[in-house]
């Protein structure tokens, strides 16, 4: 927060501020003293946010075009296709933008591991974050289930299934998702409502994640605390808005090379065989970035300890603001952490490639070990690498430590380096 | 000037990764054939398209229905581009039933523009009766509904041969390389000479198999080429203005001594 009472210039713009402070917020969110060594992976923040709003009018106007009921829903999707006018950019968009936005919010998670944004004192931003991923994964699979193609209806079988492990009332359960005695109409149309609810829930949340992170400011490469404004900070506008623009371009022409050279290579051709309660599909796999997680389920023999595992496997993010016991944030400080972390990302990789195969032999094998390796790095490594790691020397402020430039990780290994050749 | 170059690379990447689609697969490598509708420029072969449609009308429509496509498509841009009058005698040499009428009767007439291609068979059931129990796909949508798209249905189209020694096959089923479990129960459609072009074009099983091919792949895809197009000016203006953003934020940023 500035340090500064703003008043707002004109007579009229005082009158209006005084009784509903909007110029106050805008101009705090234009002031905002944000870290200048912020790197590109701080800019998927701000992606994020654009995704989330593409998908929402993206669809609403699919929504007008789009008829929730299973005889209709895979019909009514080509409608879309063929005679909407641009209603296949529209739908590619809508499609592909979930990819994106699950791409965006992979990386967006992942920095936030690598810099140790989750900790003290942004333990509360770290959880609405987690929700809100957790809101995006129920919105895209009930979204995933709107065309009502084969991977549809078998991938909404397979999932609302899992509920049916509940002990004593899974059954019922079940049953009650599902409206009837399977996946049919009822389904369809309710996830229809909450596929539209959800992205509004979601909003809400970001604006108060945003509220959070406006609290304690930005966390930044070299994670220590520092004083706002600052000699080490910039305001947002204009330095962070051009450089997330700048983020946002590039983001964008990948995201439009999918569309419109790639509309269908994220999805899976099944999902062009209209729904067919009586046909099951060879393999039914879920959307790529659910697969690390279908992989977990999958790895565990007992269906209802499979649940489990591939619900903690997600909550169990909530509580890492804890279970890393380290001070320091950076993993630039942190060299052992740092190793642990990229063999965390390569377990992810290896957890997402075999979710997609089938879950037999070898597969089955590596999927276990992936699984128990995730766990392992969040209960065991990460508490107890808080407490055996020596790191190496923070800075005192981010214009401190390189001359003339923001210390990164290149900067801080040569920094070692020269310690070394000094000893 | 590093971290550029890293964006670039994460790029590239993408563009290999988007252009080495279709290439997982375990049955053997699709026959190799150029199509016209791939690449950032890529277009539908106008007069393969309109062969495309005869080989369906000739041989595919008996069994497999198209019930997303209209007859006025085939007289749309970016399609076979049939004349209106071409896309009217070809709807009208269809009867479709309509009604009621004025007095509560349903009556048969020439179908128009408007309406969508006429079906085989009147519903499911009967076209399994008629077809030994396999159910012949709709094909509006096929290519996309296939992994391997266009590259499958051409190969599988002329990957008909004699079983392989061991392989026991019932009647009515015949054996083809590139169908999954190799086990097809539609007869190979094509071969040479089975029709005969209106434009003259030699109708070996190739080349109709790479006619009907084309043809499917607009009636799944049939705004590719808009898309296309659009997307190469999209694309272009993307990184014009990134371009322009870029030395804009170089500016900006020249006012603190940070890097970006």
């Amino acid at each position: 927060m500035s340090d500064h009472e703003y008043t707002p210039s004109s007579k009229f713009g005082k009158w209006f501020n005084d009784r509903l402070p909007l110029l106050t917020l805008a101009n705090h969110l234009t002031d905002y003293p944000t870290p200048k060594n912020l790197n590109y992976w701080w800019t998927f923040g701000g992606i994020l946010t654009f995704c989330l709003i593409t998908q929402i009018v993206t669809g609403l106007v699919l929504a007008m075009h789009y008829i929730a009921h299973a005889d209709m829903a895979f019909s009514s999707v080509e409608h879309i296709m063929r005679d909407v006018n641009y209603g296949w950019l529209l739908r590619y968009v809508h499609a592909n933008g979930a990819s994106m936005f699950f791409l965006a919010v992979y990386i967006h998670i992942f920095r936030s591991l690598f810099y140790g944004s989750y900790k003290s004192p942004r333990e509360i931003i770290w959880i609405l974050g987690i929700i809100i991923y957790l809101l995006m994964m129920a919105a895209a699979f009930m979204g995933y289930v709107l065309p009502w193609g084969q991977m549809s209806f078998w991938g909404a079988t397979v999932i609302t299934n899992l509920f049916s492990a509940i002990p004593l009332v899974g059954e019922s359960i079940t049953t009650w998702l599902w409206g009837g005695y399977s996946v049919d109409n009822p389904t369809l149309t309710r996830f229809f409502t909450l596929h539209y609810l959800i992205p509004f829930l979601i909003l809400g949340l970001v604006v108060l994640h945003i509220w959070a992170l406006h609290v304690p400011g930005n966390n930044n490469p070299v994670g220590i605390d520092i004083k706002k404004p600052s000699k080490d900070t910039v305001p947002f506008h204009p330095y962070i808005v051009i450089k997330d623009a700048f983020a946002l371009l590039m983001f964008c022409i990948v995201f439009a090379l999918f569309v419109f050279y790639q509309p269908n290579i994220l999805g899976h051709a099944d999902n062009y065989i209209e729904a067919d309660p009586l046909v099951t599909p060879a393999h039914i796999v879920p959307e790529w970035y659910l697969l690390p997680f279908y992989a977990i389920l999958r790895s565990v023999p007992d269906k209802l300890m499979g649940v489990v595992a591939m619900l903690s496997a997600i909550l169990i993010l909530a509580a890492l603001p804890w279970l890393d016991t380290s001070k320091v944030r950076s993993a630039v400080f942190r060299p052992l952490f740092r190793q642990f972390y990229w063999i965390l990302v390569a377990d992810v990789l290896i957890l997402g490639y075999v979710g997609a195969m089938p879950a037999e032999g070898l597969y089955l094998l590596i999927a276990r070990v992936a699984t128990a390796y995730y766990f392992a790095h969040f209960l065991i490594i990460l508490p107890v690498l808080g407490w055996k790691e020596k790191t190496t020397p923070l800075p005192l402020s981010i214009t401190e430590p390189v001359l003339g430039g923001s210390p990164n990780l290149a900067a801080a290994r040569s920094d070692e380096k020269i310690e070394k050749t000094i000893k | 000037m590093r971290k550029l170059k890293n964006i670039f690379f994460v790029l590239i990447f993408s563009v290999i990764v988007l252009n080495s689609s279709n290439s997982a697969e375990k049955s053997p490598p699709f026959l190799e054939t150029k199509w016209t509708f791939k690449g950032l420029f890529g277009k539908f072969d106008r007069a393969s398209l309109q062969r495309g449609y005869q080989v369906y009308t000739e041989v595919c429509a008996s069994c497999h229905s198209m019930k997303y496509l209209t007859y006025r498509n085939l007289a749309e841009k970016g399609g076979p581009e049939f004349s209106e009058a071409e896309a009217k005698a070809i709807a009208s040499s269809f009867e479709v039933t309509d009604g009621p009428d004025s007095t509560g009767e349903m009556f048969v007439r020439p179908a128009k523009l408007s309406d969508k291609f006429v079906m085989p068979y009147a519903n499911e059931q009967e076209a399994k009766a008629a077809n030994g129990g396999a159910y012949p796909p709709d094909m509006s949508v096929l290519v996309k509904a296939r992994k391997g798209g266009a590259d499958y249905i051409y190969s599988l189209l002329l990957g008909y041969s004699e079983p392989p020694e061991g392989v026991e096959l019932d009647d009515g089923v015949y054996y083809n390389k590139y169908m999954y479990g190799n086990k097809i129960k539609m007869p190979a459609p094509l071969s040479d000479d089975l029709i005969e072009y209106t434009d003259g074009t030699k109708a070996t099983a190739e080349q109709m198999s790479k006619d009907i091919t084309n043809f499917l792949m607009w009636s799944a895809e049939p705004h590719l080429e808009q898309r296309h197009k659009t997307g190469f000016r999209v694309i272009a203006y993307l990184i014009i203005l990134t371009v322009l953003v870029y030395f804009t934020m170089k500016k900006i940023w020249s006012r603190v001594e940070s890097k970006v």
